[in-house]
């Protein structure tokens, strides 16, 4: 089976950001730090595996943001994201 | 019906399953009552974990079929031979029995009628499931906001007997404002009047509106499917912006 076709997408990765934003931040809008491509976290693409998520900018395929869970730490790198605009309504 | 949405962590709560359902021979709805659900929005997922007894935990994501009007929330899970889950969630789990869920989630695959339209909904195979929560949704609302928003509905199956909510969906499509099409890829009965090949990009052109009119557009579906129609839609011109995608993998 293909990478190609195993692949998600930010939705897919929706609940494990829940558990480190206090909102929904699929809608939120990401600016890749790989190429300015700015666009929806909805819209990046997941490449799932058993430690986490990695999700990657679906124009240059940096990663944009990886969430690994290790024994006792939940590993973030968002070192792939220069800007994170989130839907705020207060 | 308001429901505060309020931010904050996501916790796992225990629901009760108050009514389950066969749907097609590998479908099956599942009607849960979660403990202060917070109200939902059309195309959100909620997650499920299964716990075995040795501590074995297994979590798996499934769309919402059931619109923000009802008070209970239904999921309809597609049984996938040796997985881990649906065949529990198929099989196993009995009226009655409890299920450890978490949510809603989601914000950017979801849709309300303030939204507008038109609303363009393309799915393949479990991928209708949450674009019926759309039309349910749409269903539910007054007269007035449906007449705004017509809907369109392309769903693709392998055969008839595959396609989930086909009588439920067949009387939505009487209501003004609603159109269904049906495509089989695999396996049509000789009377079949839908049509009978892979999504392509004719089919697309004819079921859509113009760019012109600048629908809302969702598919969901497999992976492949979703990446085509996607493509194809950009290429007759539609905004990107406006098409918004749910992957669910592999074709099952």
């Amino acid at each position: 089976m293909q990478t190609e076709e195993m692949r998600l997408d930010g939705n897919a990765a929706a609940g494990a950001l829940r558990e480190l934003f206090a909102t929904d931040v699929t809608a939120a809008i990401a600016t890749c730090m790989g190429c300015g491509t700015v666009g929806p976290v909805g819209t990046l693409l997941e490449y799932g595996h058993a430690m986490g998520v990695i999700l990657r900018c679906p124009s240059c395929d940096t990663a944009v943001l990886r969430i690994v869970r290790t024994p006792g730490w939940l590993r973030v790198d968002a070192s792939g994201i220069s800007r994170l605009m989130i839907p705020d309504s207060a | 019906m308001a429901r505060a949405a309020v931010p904050g962590r996501l916790n796992w709560r225990v629901a009760t399953v108050i009514e389950a359902r066969n749907e097609t021979r590998r479908a099956r709805t599942l009607v849960l009552d979660v403990p202060e659900w917070p109200g939902h929005r059309a195309g959100q997922h909620v997650d499920v974990r299964l716990v075995s007894e040795d501590g074995y935990q297994a979590q798996r994501s499934y769309s919402i079929a059931s619109p923000p009007e009802d008070a209970s929330i239904a999921l309809t899970v597609e049984r996938i031979d040796n997985a881990e889950v649906s065949p529990y969630l198929c099989d196993v789990l009995r009226v009655g029995d409890g299920l450890e869920v978490r949510g809603p989630i989601g914000g950017y695959f979801v849709w309300d009628v303030a939204q507008g339209g038109p609303l363009l909904l393309i799915a393949g195979g479990s991928g209708i499931v949450p674009l019926m929560a759309m039309l349910r949704h749409h269903a539910r609302s007054n007269e007035q906001a449906r007449a705004q928003v017509p809907v369109r509905l392309l769903y693709s199956a392998r055969g008839v007997d595959d396609l989930i909510y086909r009588k439920e969906l067949e009387e939505l499509a009487q209501l003004p404002a609603v159109e269904v099409a049906f495509t089989l890829t695999r396996d049509a009965p000789a009377e079949w009047h839908g049509y009978r090949r892979r999504i392509d990009r004719a089919m697309v052109e004819e079921v859509s509106w113009p760019a012109a009119h600048m629908p809302r557009a969702f598919v969901c579906g497999p992976t492949p499917l979703v990446e085509s129609v996607a493509t194809l839609l950009v290429e007759l011109g539609h905004d990107p912006s406006r098409v918004r995608t749910e992957r669910f993998g592999p074709t099952s």
